[in-house]
């Protein structure tokens, strides 16, 4: 008995190991190799004419420490700092009490946050583009209400750029917080409550700390995208406001310095694995909430 | 029994247009154990929400040391609640949950330090303080809420269904244990359950809810052996209810009499007969077609299913109830 | 407790705001004139001239088969991977489902680095192959997650008894295992499928001179300057992606009427 069960066990074991090349093959290949590269490719010279030359060299660090590109991660750092704080001002409240609405208005509202989610992110920094046009809509309202009495030409500044970012990065603070207030038992803030809190203190003892996870999970997960979303700053802040991103944009397609590029994505991922390691450490949990 | 501490005057409440408490008076008095005992959904726990003020009823009074509460906060209220589940906070450890309720009124750590320690070691936990709610087990959990409650010394303590969780012999000990520290605290229990054998075991005075309204409330004896209505009858006592002449009766199993004395003058046909918890329970037909059940300690072998005998009763143990089904402009 | 009235206000609110400047877009895509500063009556030429463009069916249809390509491979790969891992523990396995993770855990710009670095190492023309081993990197994790996760909540049982009754392992699997994950693998490609049709960073970095996907078109169209003709695009879009929204919520709610609500 014991001996065809353990037979059957690794006939099966066998079988799983066959659905598992694809999975390995891919990922060694496509992303642990590539990512290996990136960090050896920011330690080599740029070849005289195209490519790269095999040299170590320390210098696409060294120059990242010039004042120029220090500003421009103080500048991208700065602007992910301010999108992640509005993003989670405005997100954190609207996921918490999206979370307390009746089971079909929740399923509404999920629908209502996916719709502007799948249509394409350029298509609806258009629309921002219109309303803060020289003259467009916003202009036109606040003249109309005598709040100013010329355009404000606000597209292609910071503030355009802040509102475009925070706009797209809402949705994933407000699923992250969703859903992980939506996990918190009612019953504990009515406990709260009852043992003499008021609906002030309930909150910040108890909703609040049980949906820090989620909050957490939201920052991460906009402060990560932010960092790179040179598109963004394009459109919105012209050629006003530099990020990393458009850095190594610019190092790739104009300066073809592969190299520094590198460098510059090397700093980017461990400043980005730096995050999610205080997540981790933080929550104690390894999955980012409303990740998926 | 001491003075009134908290009366409810004509509470109504609706979810979604079905009413659910339908004018519920109660009094409660100072250091007294009362009991609502209901099927699910009969508005017993709405009725001990109200009272916390978890929720606000539609109309009616709550009033607690003669003062109207009915639109306090839950915060403002001398009302602690035993919560289901145990509502215990899940990022906090044990001290830290007895102790909140202090926490939030400024009490002085030191003070906070002595009277959680004292709240631990009346449910008999003292060693738990460091431990995290999901480290204790449903007995444990369960005594974390009472001492989280009752460090807040509040005039009245609510508990809603708080062994229901629990298996059969923790439950025993623990309704001995809830008694006993009711009676050291003198603090007002109001305690909801659906287990009639509970309700007896340990109120003052028990109330039974139905659809929303409160049929009867009176003592365990009251209760049980003068039940208002048969829905009363049904529930607490298992009593049969027969319609007999116009009237409603409700007498109890283990009070049929079938040992041939002149009482017995109904024909009743065996239809089954059943062995449980130490008791054989037969069930009869009689000639109109109603059914009725009659429980003996020990077995009787002389009856058959199929057999006709003379069944009767005492007049004393016939009590005349309230029909529910039909009076219900009487209730 | 009072039930309080602002916070569904404040949803409310925010709700609208957000969706101001994609009305905005359809609204504006009905306009004459070709400044979005002044309305000056209703026209469709904007929807003719976008029928017109071919530049922009070509890009739109690269972005379909490239959504659909990779979706395919991430499916097979997450799929296989996921079922391969579960009832194993391995340190391995676990090395590999986190890494598998990263593309969607790093900023897209360094992926779309990391991949134009390694591809002009070796030498690979870029392209349509090279968009789609890009673009299959970060649909993966949606897909292996979404299936990992269910496979965790399954019961094994069934798979046992299914042997048991003499089915063979091809038929365990369509019979037993594959209706079970399939709402993973489905709401898995859901997402991998949005993120694949909307990406423009890495997109960026990874095409050639002679394939352009819809978004990236987009792009270059933004960056040069006004083209009221992606207003009309963008009200088709919308339009096409309600209506897949509406017939999915119908038939999910179809779905789990029975089991009633709440």
């Amino acid at each position: 008995m014991t001996k065809t069960k353990t037979k059957g066990n690794s006939r099966r074991r066998s079988g799983n190991i066959g659905l598992l090349i694809p999975m390995y093959v891919f990922t060694i290949l496509f992303v642990a190799l590539p990512i290996l590269y990136l960090f050896l490719l920011s330690f080599l010279q740029r070849a005289q004419v195209w490519g790269v030359d095999f040299t170590f060299t320390l210098d696409n660090y060294k120059r990242i420490l010039e004042p120029l590109y220090l500003d421009t991660f103080w500048q991208s750092l700065k602007l992910a700092f301010t999108a992640t704080f509005f993003v989670a001002l405005i997100g954190y409240p609207y996921g918490y009490f999206m979370a307390r609405m009746s089971a079909v208005w929740k399923r509404r509202m999920l629908l209502l946050i996916m719709i502007p989610f799948w249509t394409s992110a350029l298509i609806r920094l258009y629309g921002w583009i219109i309303v803060f046009r020289s003259n467009g809509v916003l202009d036109k309202i606040l003249m109309g209400l005598h709040l100013t009495d010329q355009p404000l030409k606000l597209l292609y500044t910071y503030p355009a750029v802040v509102v475009g970012m925070v706009y797209s990065l809402l949705p994933f603070m407000i699923l992250a917080v969703y859903s992980s207030a939506e996990k918190l038992d009612m019953s504990l803030v009515e406990a709260s409550r009852d043992l003499g809190a008021s609906s002030w203190t309930a909150f910040w003892t108890v909703s609040f700390r049980l949906t820090l996870p989620g909050l957490l999970s939201g920052v991460v997960l906009s402060f990560i995208p932010s960092m790179g979303l040179f598109f963004i700053a394009d459109i919105l802040g012209g050629n006003k406001i530099v990020l990393v991103g458009s850095v190594i944009q610019e190092q790739i397609t104009k300066g073809r310095n592969q190299p520094f590029a590198a460098a510059l994505s090397a700093v980017l991922m461990v400043l980005t694995s730096v995050m999610i390691r205080l997540y981790r450490k933080i929550t104690g949990t390894s999955q980012l909430e409303g990740m998926l | 029994m001491g003075e009134s501490i908290l009366q409810l005057q004509q509470i109504r409440k609706s979810f979604d247009n079905t009413e659910v408490l339908k004018g519920i008076d109660l009094e409660a008095a100072q250091g007294e154990f009362i009991t609502l005992l209901g099927a699910s959904g009969c508005g017993k726990t709405t009725t001990l929400r109200i009272i916390a003020g978890l929720e606000l009823p539609d109309s009616g009074q709550v009033i607690l040391e003669g003062r109207d509460i009915t639109d306090w906060e839950p915060n403002r209220r001398d009302v602690n609640t035993v919560f289901q589940n145990y509502a215990l906070f899940p990022h906090m450890n044990v001290a830290d949950n007895v102790g909140y309720g202090l926490k939030i009124r400024k009490v002085p750590k030191a003070e906070i330090e002595r009277k959680v320690e004292q709240a631990l070691r009346l449910v008999q936990l003292e060693e738990y303080g460091k431990r995290m709610p999901d480290q204790l087990s449903g007995g444990q959990k369960q005594r974390i809420a009472i001492a989280r409650a009752v460090i807040n010394e509040p005039k009245v303590l609510l508990l809603d269904e708080p062994l229901g969780a629990l298996d059969l012999k923790l439950r025993r000990q623990m309704q001995l244990e809830l008694k006993r520290l009711q009676k050291q605290l003198g603090i007002t229990f109001i305690y909801i359950t659906h287990d009639q054998e509970e309700a007896i075991n340990m109120s003052d005075r028990i109330g039974v809810m139905h659809e929303g309204v409160l049929e009867q409330l009176g003592t365990p004896n009251e209760v049980y052996y003068q039940p208002r209505t048969s829905y009363v009858a049904d529930f607490v006592g298992n009593a049969n209810i027969l319609h007999k002449n116009g009237e409603t009766l409700a007498i109890r199993s283990e009070n049929i009499r079938m040992d041939g004395e002149s009482v017995c003058t109904l024909d009743a046909v065996v239809v089954e007969k059943s062995f449980a918890g130490g008791q054989l329970r037969i069930l009869f037909r009689l000639a109109d077609g109603q059914l009725l059940t009659a429980s003996r300690y020990g077995i009787d072998n002389d009856i058959q299913p199929g057999e006709t005998v003379k069944i009767g009763w005492d007049a004393k143990d016939a009590v005349k109830v309230i029909d529910n089904d039909k009076d219900e402009n009487q209730r | 407790m009072k039930k309080k009235k602002w916070p569904f206000v404040y949803v409310a609110v925010i709700t609208v705001l957000t969706y101001i400047p994609i009305l905005l877009t359809v609204v504006y895509s009905f306009n004459t004139s070709k400044l979005t500063s002044v309305w000056e009556g209703f026209s469709l030429k904007w929807y003719r001239e976008l029928f017109r463009d071919r530049d922009l069916g070509e890009a739109l249809m690269n972005s379909l088969i490239l959504a659909v390509l990779s979706c395919t491979f991430a499916v097979l790969i997450g799929t296989s991977g996921a079922l391969g891992m579960s009832r194993r523990k391995r340190k391995t396995d676990e090395v590999v489902a986190y890494v598998s993770t990263l593309p969607i855990m790093i900023p897209e710009i360094i992926l779309g680095m990391v991949f134009l670095s390694v591809f002009s190492l070796m030498g690979l023309p870029f392209g349509m192959v090279t968009l789609v081993i890009a673009h299959t990197t970060f649909c993966v994790p949606y897909i292996f997650t979404m299936v990992r996760a269910r496979l965790v909540g399954m019961d094994h049982s069934l798979e046992e008894a299914a042997l048991d009754l003499g089915a063979t392992k091809w038929q365990v699997f369509c019979d037993v295992i594959l209706p079970q994950i399939l709402p993973a693998i489905l709401s898995g490609v859901l997402l991998a499928f949005a993120m694949s049709f909307d990406d423009v960073v890495i997109s960026i970095f990874v095409t050639g001179p002679k394939v352009n996907t819809l978004p990236v078109k987009i792009y270059t169209k933004l960056k040069t300057g006004v083209t009221p003709e992606i207003n009309a695009l963008a009200t088709v879009m919308l339009i096409v992606i309600l209506l897949c929204l509406m017939g999915a919520y119908l038939l999910g709610r179809k779905v789990k009427a029975p089991a009633g609500e709440k």
